[in-house]
């Protein structure tokens, strides 16, 4: 069944509607449909054109310093007695993160269909500083919509916006977080819909947002590849990666699906503990149901209202999951799991004092889950860590819980 | 014939515009929604649209959101707005209801459940604002099977090849959002409005609904005009917000509001007869 399914899995997925099997598809309303197809036939169109990879190619070089570097942990995989471990380096991506890759190609592709004005939604404010980045370099107007409680947490990138010519929208309603931050994004869309290009910062959204940004984002998952063949001839055993919307991890998993000897495993935010019911873990603990565009497995009650999200990481914080990832899901390629807020404090304080890199609070979710599956496997196997950011970002969050304030 | 295309029909015959009230189910209070119903109907509605309350109502402006989040902090389920139309049927068998809402709760029930719990209370139509033409086959064959008229929507930005899409699946009327927008945002341009009217109506025999931008006896007038029904929500929801804490003078504020619309609508269609 399995095989059968990756072996289709490239040709069919998404299909022509946008669907990964149940998932997917394109969920908006009226106003908008005419630009998202106007958007999958702009896709269509330069997704291969040779001019188009080009300019990408140079500005992920030059601009953002690819390929990243990939990295053997010596000292922690020995300290775990298991597995050797390599991190993915897009923590030393311009900008800090792997968000850029996606927004470079996407503020391409504006520019190609003549819209001037960039809009985006921010958790973390990753994507927002990576948006409105590729904006300035490109002189276009940007507006960053952000949830109030994540402005309050994430100040500092706030600022980084601001400098670089952004305007930062608080957004009031609901649950004050990203969810909220989509829903005034997608508002502002359908009433500027003629002029404006809405950046979506992860694997969801209405077709063709998963798929394309998959496709931006896979350039890690090729790097990877390629450079385990390098450095040790073979393909790692597993990929691990911490998933709020998931285009971290579906960027490093997309070019290993048909290579079915390495696992994937994606890791959740159990928050305060799926127990709790604070989490934000709808792989671990939703069910499937329709929100931003797409269908997917969603954190809501039983009667189909989303319910608010706990993570300590503004970028996991998001009761949603890209629906390719409830594919891999249902279909067994990858595993999905969850690690709470402590154990993603333990991990980023442990890489931290044995690697000497400060890691996003979101990649250390992924961590924390290699901590417990390293010693499982044994000294010959390899797997890679998806080191999605960087931890400047958190460093008032961590402070915080030490009783430290700035 | 359903209760929506009866309704029309007899509309036709006197030569009158049917005027639609939106309100949210539940807002501010569970027990204020049904009374608030006949008082409408007493104020000229025609046909009621009645919101199913969202956590994301993301084609929604803010004053339709806050709607959403005073019922919710009431936890009024969609089997509660149910109930609702259930209890309004008990004195009303005539005026049609159409459900309005988002996807997600009618998915949670699973379509087959709702389509059954929606019949037996009485629902005449469903307009799911997420769900356009290409997601809703399964939705619409469930909604034929027990009779519920499926709504769709045409904007602006719909071309002229979609709106013969929309007009094929069409069930009861198309509504027709008359600005690029959310609701309660701006006001709408009605030469504008006019010509997508004619364009569609060279696809569809169904009647055809105009909302979003309608806040007033002048504009419900001007709507009237060139439409077969006048929608309007935001104004009323807003009069609502106004009287959240003045429960008692609430179905009467709102109706009053309604009934001047009614009574612009009527001048204008007696004029024009």
């Amino acid at each position: 069944m399995l095989e059968q399914h990756i072996h289709d899995y490239f040709n069919n997925f998404p299909d022509s509607r946008g669907h990964f099997g149940p998932y997917g598809g394109r969920f908006v309303g009226e106003t908008l449909m005419g630009a998202i197809y106007e958007l999958e036939q702009a896709y269509q169109q330069y997704r291969d054109d040779p001019e188009f990879l080009a300019e990408m190619d140079k500005d992920l070089s030059t601009f953002v310093g690819r390929p990243s570097p990939l990295y053997l942990a010596e000292n922690w995989s020995q300290k775990l007695g298991g597995a050797q471990i390599y991190l993915k380096r897009e923590d030393l991506n311009h900008t800090g993160a792997h968000k850029v890759n996606n927004t470079i190609g996407q503020a391409l592709l504006a520019k190609r269909m003549g819209k001037n004005r960039i809009i985006a939604e921010t958790g973390a404010g990753q994507h927002g500083v990576a948006t409105a980045t590729v904006a300035a370099r490109l002189g276009m107007e940007c507006v960053v919509y952000m949830g109030a409680e994540d402005v309050e947490r994430q100040a500092q990138n706030v600022y980084r916006m601001k400098l670089l010519g952004a305007q930062v929208v608080p957004v009031e309603s609901g649950s004050r977080t990203l969810k909220d931050a989509l829903n005034e994004a997608l508002r502002d869309w359908v009433t500027n819909v003629d002029d404006t290009f809405y950046i979506i910062g992860t694997v969801a959204g209405p077709h063709p947002y998963p798929a394309m940004v998959r496709d931006f984002q896979s350039v890690i998952g090729r790097e990877a590849k390629q450079q385990m063949m390098d450095k040790t001839g073979k393909l790692p055993d597993a990929l691990v990666a911490c998933i709020g919307g998931g285009s971290n991890a579906i960027g490093l998993f997309y070019p290993f699906i048909e290579d079915e000897s390495v696992a994937m495993y994606g890791v959740e935010g159990a928050g305060h503990g799926i127990e709790t019911g604070q989490h934000s873990a709808p792989l671990s603990a939703g069910v499937p149901g329709v929100l931003h565009g797409n269908r997917t497995y969603l954190m809501q009650d039983e009667n189909g209202e989303i319910i608010e999200t706990h993570s300590i990481s503004a970028g996991l914080d998001y009761p949603g999951v890209g629906p390719e990832h409830a594919w891999l899901k249902d279909i067994g390629r990858a595993n999905y799991v969850s690690v709470t807020d402590d154990e993603a404090l333990a991990a980023f304080h442990e890489l931290t004092r044995t690697e000497g890199i400060i890691p996003a609070l979101e990649s250390s979710h992924a961590l924390a889950y290699v901590s417990k599956l390293a010693p499982t496997m044994s000294k010959d196997q390899s797997l890679v860590i998806n080191l999605s950011g960087r931890g400047d970002k958190d460093m008032h969050t961590v402070a915080a819980m030490a009783g430290l304030n700035f | 014939m359903s209760r929506i295309s009866q309704c029309f029909e007899s509309l036709k015959t006197d030569g009158q515009t049917a005027l639609i009230p939106y309100v949210t189910a539940g807002d501010p209070e569970p027990w204020v929604t049904v009374p608030l119903l006949h008082a409408l109907v007493d104020a000229g509605a025609d046909i009621i649209e009645l919101g199913i309350p969202f956590s994301d109502p993301m084609c929604d402006g803010p004053v339709i959101q806050k709607a959403c989040e005073r019922a919710l902090k009431n936890d009024v389920s969609i089997k509660q707005v149910l109930k609702m139309v259930k209890k309004f049927r008990e004195k009303n068998k005539e005026t049609p209801i159409v459900l309005m809402g988002y996807a997600n709760p009618i998915e949670a029930m699973g379509y087959q459940n709702f389509a059954e719990m929606a019949k037996d209370a009485g629902v005449d139509g469903v307009l799911t604002v997420d769900v356009p033409p290409e997601e809703s086959d399964e939705f619409r064959q469930i909604m034929d099977e027990h009779e519920i008229d499926t709504i769709y929507l045409v904007a602006p930005t719909t071309s002229a090849e979609r709106m013969k899409t929309i007009a094929s699946f069409a069930r009861g009327f198309i509504y027709y959002v008359s600005i690029k927008g959310v609701t309660g945002a701006a006001a709408l341009d009605v030469s504008e409005v006019s010509q997508k009217l004619s364009q569609l109506r060279e696809t569809t025999q169904l009647p055809l609904g105009v909302g979003f931008g309608i806040r007033d006896g002048k504009s419900a007038a001007a709507v009237s005009e060139i439409a077969d029904a006048v929608v309007v929500g935001s104004t009323l929801v807003r009069c609502i917000e106004e009287h959240a804490d003045k429960l008692d003078e609430l179905p009467a504020a709102v109706a009053g509001l309604l009934a001047e619309m009614r009574h612009a609508i009527n001048a204008r269609d007696l004029a024009s007869a």
